[in-house]
């Protein structure tokens, strides 16, 4: 019963904080329509359920967030560090390769959360028409998984060496403007947009507790400073796997076209 | 009735199916690489429990209530042909969009603990939450500003790469002057803006917006908001560090 009680008090807590977040989009939606588009709102019995279910799920979400994610990302980035895990030894201090395990997990978090994501299934076949079947849905897939997938993984290398983050963010956004100025004009937008959407709502919290949870572990680092900048790679990278992907294929098919006549 | 268990249980499958790979992947490492005895399962488990249950209603809350009237005002919007209204909407739009992603409340939440741990702000849960809900307000606003930004693109017909490489100029200029402490969560702040309710209205906006303007291609002029909304929020975060911090 105590359990019970306890749950019930933390989630009318969570609830009343979750009504002001959703207070502007509920007010600016019903707003806009009332006021400026001037029609009644249809079925309000719906509405009023729909808005409950938002709100209700989104204090639940973000209870099990504080429960489980954010722990289950820092349990991993702790457990992974051991010392004696990384050097096989509980005293010797670990240099960039011994987290190797940290790398591949990463990695595997990056990939499969990417491969699995819907707004990318979506992504891809759009690209898969714009770019006239050059594209394919598979194709895209695996190369934005593999970009997420690397850029977590060398995210995670930045945090472990302490290197400024704004270096590999620079040198990203110049690969990006030469790729640009090289790749099939109708792919850009779509390659664009991919790096927002395929960070979800569930991959996020648990790569930026790793990245935290990784600073707090690897001695001389600070999260404040370099915990952050995971999600950062997750999304510049796919960018770039997008206009390697559609300039490869566009190559390959440019390539076969002019050998067939 | 049925139809709410359907859609209910189709929500359900959809969050397991994004908890999956996680859960996959952290259980095959406890398994094979840490092999210990993994601390508060029960709690762990429960929590993860709480974040299906919590994912499956807020998203079936969202396709009941909102999306369906969201989705039609894009529409009407960009058919309505004022410049005003429209830009307004826009803006509001990714205002309350962005206040309410779960995403960035989580994130926002974590870099306020982890700011008030690092003595960058007073410990106190009051300074907490002003830190957070401030940088929340402020990606909320960068992200407004970046459809506003968008519509005008699409209506006017400017190149994105363009304006796409203006911010990145400008993000890096600015990284330059800006605290160290603000820019790991300034570049995150980009990426973690665009998910669940973000992403399905704003692109409701831009595909309305180029079909119901004649000689625009859906394709290439109604992408690249989410685009401009996941680079504006790290501009505006570096400058709200600058002058909070």
């Amino acid at each position: 019963m105590n359990w019970a009680m306890t749950f019930s008090q933390h989630l009318g807590l969570q609830v009343w904080s979750t009504l002001f977040d959703l207070l502007p989009i509920v007010t600016i939606i019903i707003a806009f329509q009332v006021l400026v588009i001037r029609q009644p709102l249809k079925k309000p019995l719906q509405l009023g359920v729909g808005i409950a279910a938002v709100i209700l799920g989104l204090a639940l979400f973000l209870m099990g967030l504080e429960q489980a994610l954010f722990p289950m990302g820092k349990m991993m980035a702790k457990q992974l560090t051991s010392p004696l895990l990384l050097t096989g030894s509980a005293t010797k201090i670990p240099i960039w390769d011994d987290y190797i395990w940290v790398y591949v997990f990463a990695f595997c978090i990056g990939f499969s959360t990417t491969i699995a994501e819907p707004a990318l299934i979506a992504v891809a076949l759009k690209a898969h028409q714009v770019s006239a079947g050059s594209v394919s849905v598979w194709g895209l897939r695996i190369a934005v998984a593999l970009g997420v997938a690397i850029g977590i993984t060398l995210g995670s290398y930045r945090i472990v060496v302490g290197l400024p983050l704004e270096y590999f963010m620079m040198a990203g956004y110049i690969l990006v403007l030469l790729q640009t100025y090289f790749s099939p004009k109708l792919i850009i937008p779509l390659a664009y947009d991919s790096g927002g959407v395929t960070t979800s709502t569930v991959t996020v919290p648990i790569v930026a507790a790793l990245g935290l949870g990784l600073s707090e572990q690897v001695v001389g680092s600070n999260p404040l400073i370099d915990g952050f900048g995971l999600i950062a790679f997750a999304s510049l990278f796919p960018i770039i796997s997008v206009l390697a992907y559609a300039q490869i294929a566009h190559f390959i098919n440019t390539h076969k076209l002019r050998s067939s006549t | 009735m049925h139809s709410i268990v359907k859609s209910l249980s189709y929500n359900l499958y959809k969050s397991l199916r994004d908890i999956a790979p996680i859960v996959m992947v952290v259980v095959a490492f406890q398994l094979l690489v840490i092999q210990q005895p993994m601390p508060n399962v029960a709690s762990l488990i429960s929590g993860l429990a709480m974040v299906v249950v919590g994912l499956t209603l807020f998203i079936y809350g969202l396709n009941l209530a909102l999306f369906p009237l969201g989705d039609s005002l894009a529409h009407a919007f960009a058919k309505k042909g004022s410049l005003f209204w429209l830009l307004t909407f826009a803006m509001a739009l990714g205002f309350g969009t962005t206040i309410a992603e779960p995403a960035l409340i989580a994130v926002a939440n974590e870099a306020a603990n982890i700011a008030a741990q690092g003595q960058l702000i007073a410990a106190t849960p009051e300074s907490i939450l002003a830190y957070s809900s401030s940088l929340r307000y402020t990606v909320a606003f960068a992200v407004g500003v970046a459809l506003v930004i968008g519509v005008l693109r699409i209506i006017k017909g400017w190149p994105l790469p363009w304006l796409i490489m203006g911010c990145y100029l400008l993000v890096v200029l600015i990284t330059a002057v800006a605290p160290a402490e603000i820019i790991g969560i300034a570049y995150d702040s980009g990426g973690v803006t665009t998910s669940t309710i973000t992403v399905p209205l704003v692109t409701a906006l831009g595909i309305g917006l180029a079909s119901s303007i004649k000689g625009r291609n859906p394709m290439l002029d109604g992408f690249g908001l989410i685009a401009l909304a996941s680079l504006l929020p790290i501009l505006f975060v570096l400058i709200f560090g600058m002058v909070m911090l």
